[in-house]
């Protein structure tokens, strides 16, 4: 049975739509993140899930209960908010406890679920403690305890890690992840954060302008976007679109790609594919590779190569970035720390063939 | 000396000249207070009392005539007490569950209504007065302490909303999503997370009603009866009576009687007194 | 329950929604209802057309207290603007005992319009006040009289209003003046800019939001003046002093004139409206937070 079930859910203002036909569905145990750019409506959607928003149609089901027009305190959830929003008047233990004394719990086990949580949070030294004493990172916690306590069929995430320095958030974000595993909890998250997506989901759903672009596993949703925008938003640096042409050749698909200065890049794909003339080719920074001579790419025997004229060089460290232009687009390769490349020259590069999208540039949809 | 430390010395001593300026009538009328009619007459009105007299206070407090009711500004003082203590206190719990409403609770229409309360704040409150009149006479409050406390009530609930309201957006709206998921309902989360943390701005809105209704002349002169003037009417009255010799020293001590429980306010959180001022009045 | 719940919040606001559309709204509607009538002492209710007004515009000493709103309004509004910039200004210069000034400058604030008027009406009495001491000083032909004189009394209410409520404009103004981005001035200090060409360039200029809250609040005080000239000259001498608050006052409780009483009042929530309407506007209309 799955935890959560969302079928054409919609919400609007007046007449202003901000979700649109939403339907998704996590089995116990899935970590589902939402991700997209703000104004996306993913927290609304999540909003919605709480309780915390009316919605237009459709319905919610968690655990199986038909919870549409339930309250938020009868849905059996527990949310982290982005500001943490932790009561400034009442010390940490209160913080966690008050949702338990509200519904009338009683003191001991109170006392022993609290016991139960600092222990497992680290945060028994704070028990005292007035959420203004404390860092960002042990608000953070105290958030999470809060939610734990109540032990819900479903755990919500409101970008929860955004308001904390970048090492924090890694850190936070590997314990999040430890959390989800140890408890075998089922929690949806949002971020706008595609790393974070990557990193803590089982499943991901991009969503732009209230409508789902895509909802898959982060390798479904990395190696094969559904859309340009998927394409475009997952990945850092970006997926490469370049805009070509295509034509069927005997069994195989010859790509034509302007460049300026030059005839145009002509690289084949060993595939017959039914494509139309003009389209966009997607490849990512690390499907680029340094063509050298005569030796094998590993595992890529599709590989097409060609000289092309590199403008920027960015080394990073584990990796060099070699910038060059390709149909009028710039084209990021991801290339080794050790790669003797340099600006301003002809550079080899290759395709690997075999990782690319191919997308219609009218639609932006996937066309392969 | 530069240049320099010679401005230094002009700022000071323009600064000090409009202290003195400000203090001033405060000085005079503590001195003529203290001083008796005979050194008043022959004296200057800046020279300190040769011979302090608290005669002309104690005749303030307990004997002065205010009309033909010869009882001093006590009995106007503790009207003043029992009209000004209920309305404050009403008028800010009202303003605070409303300021709570407006900032967390929003609800279609919530927008037009806190328009029409803030504009209701400017009105100039003469347009009021004639139809209150007839209201209190309707109602059989006419000339009574309830009455005038209803009406400072009434009155008194825009500015108390606009403090609150103004107040409460500042605390972000996932604290009350977030007790919501806990469980909490509306007046539980108002209790036990918007009332501790209002301290504050309970104290800018009571210092705010406790000046405005102390200090009110023109409901209490309008509304008021002969047992329930408040203590600016009765001022006004002692001052403007004909009756006898004109006893200045009675009327600044009657003057500063009337003064002190706002004064005294001022002084003990001046912090909270100016804050109210410029809430009051700097948009919402 | 679920209901209830639900609407909870409005049913808090209800009472507080009936009280302000009934005695604010429903009373100005009444009041705009009689200033149409030929009410005397009771009201009446048969609609007259626009006789009130008329009467009203043709009274002379309605002429005289629209006349005395402007030159009160216009003079209290200036001084007291002037004085609290200057005194803002100067008290931002890192001034020692800041605090003791301020509290100094702003306590009129707190005090009743009766004690003011009472006070200046001291002070300011020909017989034994101010023009006594310094004739005491030796100038024996120092003449400072004019509480009793009706072409001058206006003047005093103009001082004694001045005195009361221009530490409240430096208090808004020294509040404006801290909230200015430091950085701005820093960068300016770095620029070698003058302080004073900082202050008449970059300060003020970004200050304008609260000068024109400061006219407002000011604007709406001389319109509302009342208890300063009950206090301080009674309207005297003769009607010299009225404004159109007094004339309401004297229309609806010692002359018995319900209808002019009721179409003074009404003048004078036009102009304030005219004040204040396009303020509140422009102050409530970009606020579309969501």
């Amino acid at each position: 049975m799955p935890i959560l079930e969302i079928e054409h859910l919609q919400k609007a203002y007046g007449d202003t739509h901000i979700l649109h036909d939403i339907n998704i569905s996590i089995e116990p145990g899935d970590f589902l993140v939402l991700v997209g750019p703000s104004g996306c409506g993913k927290s609304t959607l999540l909003n919605c899930i709480a309780g915390l928003e009316p919605i237009t149609g459709g319905t919610i089901r968690i655990a199986g209960r038909d919870v549409t027009g339930v309250s938020p305190k009868d849905r059996d959830i527990a949310m982290v908010f982005q500001s943490y929003a932790l009561y400034p008047t009442m010390s940490v233990a209160r913080n966690i406890t008050f949702g338990m004394q509200v519904r009338g719990v009683d003191k001991a086990t109170q006392e022993r679920k609290l016991a139960e949580v600092a222990r497992q949070l680290q945060i028994e030294p704070l028990l005292n403690r007035k959420p203004g004493q404390l860092s960002g990172g042990q608000r953070q916690r105290v958030a999470m305890g809060r939610a734990l306590v109540r032990d819900p069929a479903l755990f919500l995430f409101d970008e929860p890690l955004s308001n904390l320095d970048a090492k924090l958030r890694v850190s936070m974000r590997t314990e999040i992840k430890k959390l989800h595993q140890d408890l075998n909890a089922s929690i949806v998250y949002v971020t706008h954060d595609q790393i974070e997506a990557m990193t803590l989901a089982t499943r991901i759903v991009v969503m732009k302008g209230g409508v789902i672009q895509q909802i898959g596993t982060p390798a479904e949703i990395y190696n094969k976007p559904a859309n340009m925008f998927v394409a475009d938003f997952m990945g850092s640096p970006a997926m490469n679109l370049i805009p070509a042409r295509a034509r069927a050749e005997g069994g195989q698909t010859r790509i034509e790609i302007d460049r300026p200065g030059d005839a145009p890049l002509v690289i084949v794909d060993p595939v017959a594919r039914d494509l139309p003339t003009e389209i966009v080719l997607g490849v990512r920074p690390e499907d680029i590779h340094e063509a050298t001579g005569n030796a094998h790419l590993p595992g890529t025997a599709q590989a097409a190569s060609s000289d092309v004229l590199i403008e920027i060089v960015e080394p990073a460290g584990a990796d060099t970035f070699a910038v060059t232009h390709l149909g009028g687009k710039p084209v990021t390769a991801r290339l080794r720390a050790e790669s003797a490349v340099q600006a301003r020259q002809p550079f080899p590069l290759a395709f690997d063939l075999s990782k690319v999208s191919y997308f219609s540039p009218k639609d932006g949809q996937r066309l392969n | 000396m530069t240049s320099n430390t010679v401005l230094r010395w002009g700022l000071y001593g323009i600064l000090i000249l409009f202290a003195a300026f400000y203090l001033m009538p405060l000085f005079v009328m503590l001195t003529t207070s203290l001083k008796s009619l005979e050194e008043i007459r022959t004296g200057s009105l800046l020279a300190l009392p040769r011979e302090i007299t608290f005669a002309p206070w104690a005749e303030a407090w307990s004997t002065a005539c205010a009309g033909t009711q010869c009882e001093g500004l006590r009995p106007f003082f503790w009207n003043s007490v029992l009209m000004a203590v209920p309305a404050v206190a009403i008028s800010t719990v009202i303003g605070a569950l409303n300021g709570y409403v407006f900032a967390q609770w929003r609800f279609k229409g919530a927008n037009l209504f806190f328009a029409m309360i803030l504009f209701g704040c400017f009105i100039p409150f003469q347009v009021v007065l004639l139809p209150m009149a007839q209201m209190l006479g309707f109602m059989g409050l006419a000339g009574t302490i309830p009455g005038l406390i209803f009406v400072h009530v009434i009155y008194g609930i825009g500015f108390t909303t606009l403090f609150f309201r103004n107040y409460y957006v500042t605390i972000p709206q996932e604290l009350v999503r977030a007790a919501k998921v806990d469980g909490a309902g509306f007046f539980r989360i108002f209790w036990s997370i918007f009332l501790p943390l209002s301290l504050p701005i309970i104290t800018v809105s009571v210092i705010w009603q406790f000046t405005q209704i102390w200090n009110d002349f023109l409901f209490g002169v309008s509304f008021s009866g002969p047992g329930s003037q408040p203590v600016t009417v009765a001022l006004n009255n002692i001052v403007n009576s004909t009756t006898g010799v004109k006893a200045y020293n009675v009327d600044m001590a009657a003057a500063i009687i009337a003064a002190l429980p706002t004064l005294l306010v001022y002084v003990v959180a001046g912090k909270y007194f100016i804050r109210g001022l410029t809430a009051g009045s700097v948009k919402g | 329950m679920e209901w209830l719940e639900r609407n909870v919040p409005k049913l808090v606001l209800a009472p507080s929604f009936v009280a302000i559309l009934v005695f604010v709204y429903g009373f100005i509607a009444w009041t705009a209802w009689i200033s149409f009538t030929r009410s005397r002492l009771m009201p009446r209710y048969e609609l007259d057309g626009f006789i009130q007004y008329e009467r009203l515009f043709a009274a002379p000493r309605w002429d005289v207290a629209m006349n005395n709103l402007f030159i009160f309004g216009g003079l209290f509004i200036l001084f007291s603007m002037v004085i609290g910039l200057v005194l803002a200004i100067l008290l931002d210069q890192k001034i020692r005992a800041e605090g003791v000034l301020r509290t100094i400058y702003l306590y009129p604030m707190a005090l009743s319009l009766i004690v003011t008027g009472t006070a200046w009406k001291w002070i300011l009495n020909p017989g034994l006040g101010l023009q006594e001491m310094v004739r005491g000083w030796g100038f024996e032909n120092f003449t400072f009289d004019w509480l009793i004189r009706p072409d001058m009394a206006i003047y005093t209410i103009v001082l004694a209003a001045v005195w009361q409520a221009s530490g409240f404009v430096m208090a808004l103004f020294l509040a404006g003046l801290r909230s200015v981005d430091t950085e701005i001035i820093r960068a300016a200090q770095v620029d070698g800019i003058p302080t004073h060409r900082i202050y008449s360039a970059i300060i003020i200029p970004t200050m304008a939001p609260i000068f024109l809250s400061a006219f407002i609040v000011l604007a709406h005080l001389a319109i509302k003046a009342f208890d300063l000239v009950i206090a301080l000259t009674g309207g005297g001498p003769g009607y010299a002093t009225d404004l159109p608050a007094t004339y309401m006052y004297a229309m609806a409780f010692s002359r018995g004139d319900l209808g002019q009483a009721a179409s003074s009042a009404m003048i004078m929530m036009m102009v304030v409206f005219a004040i204040v309407v396009p303020y509140l506007y422009s102050e409530l209309r970009p606020r579309r937070d969501q």
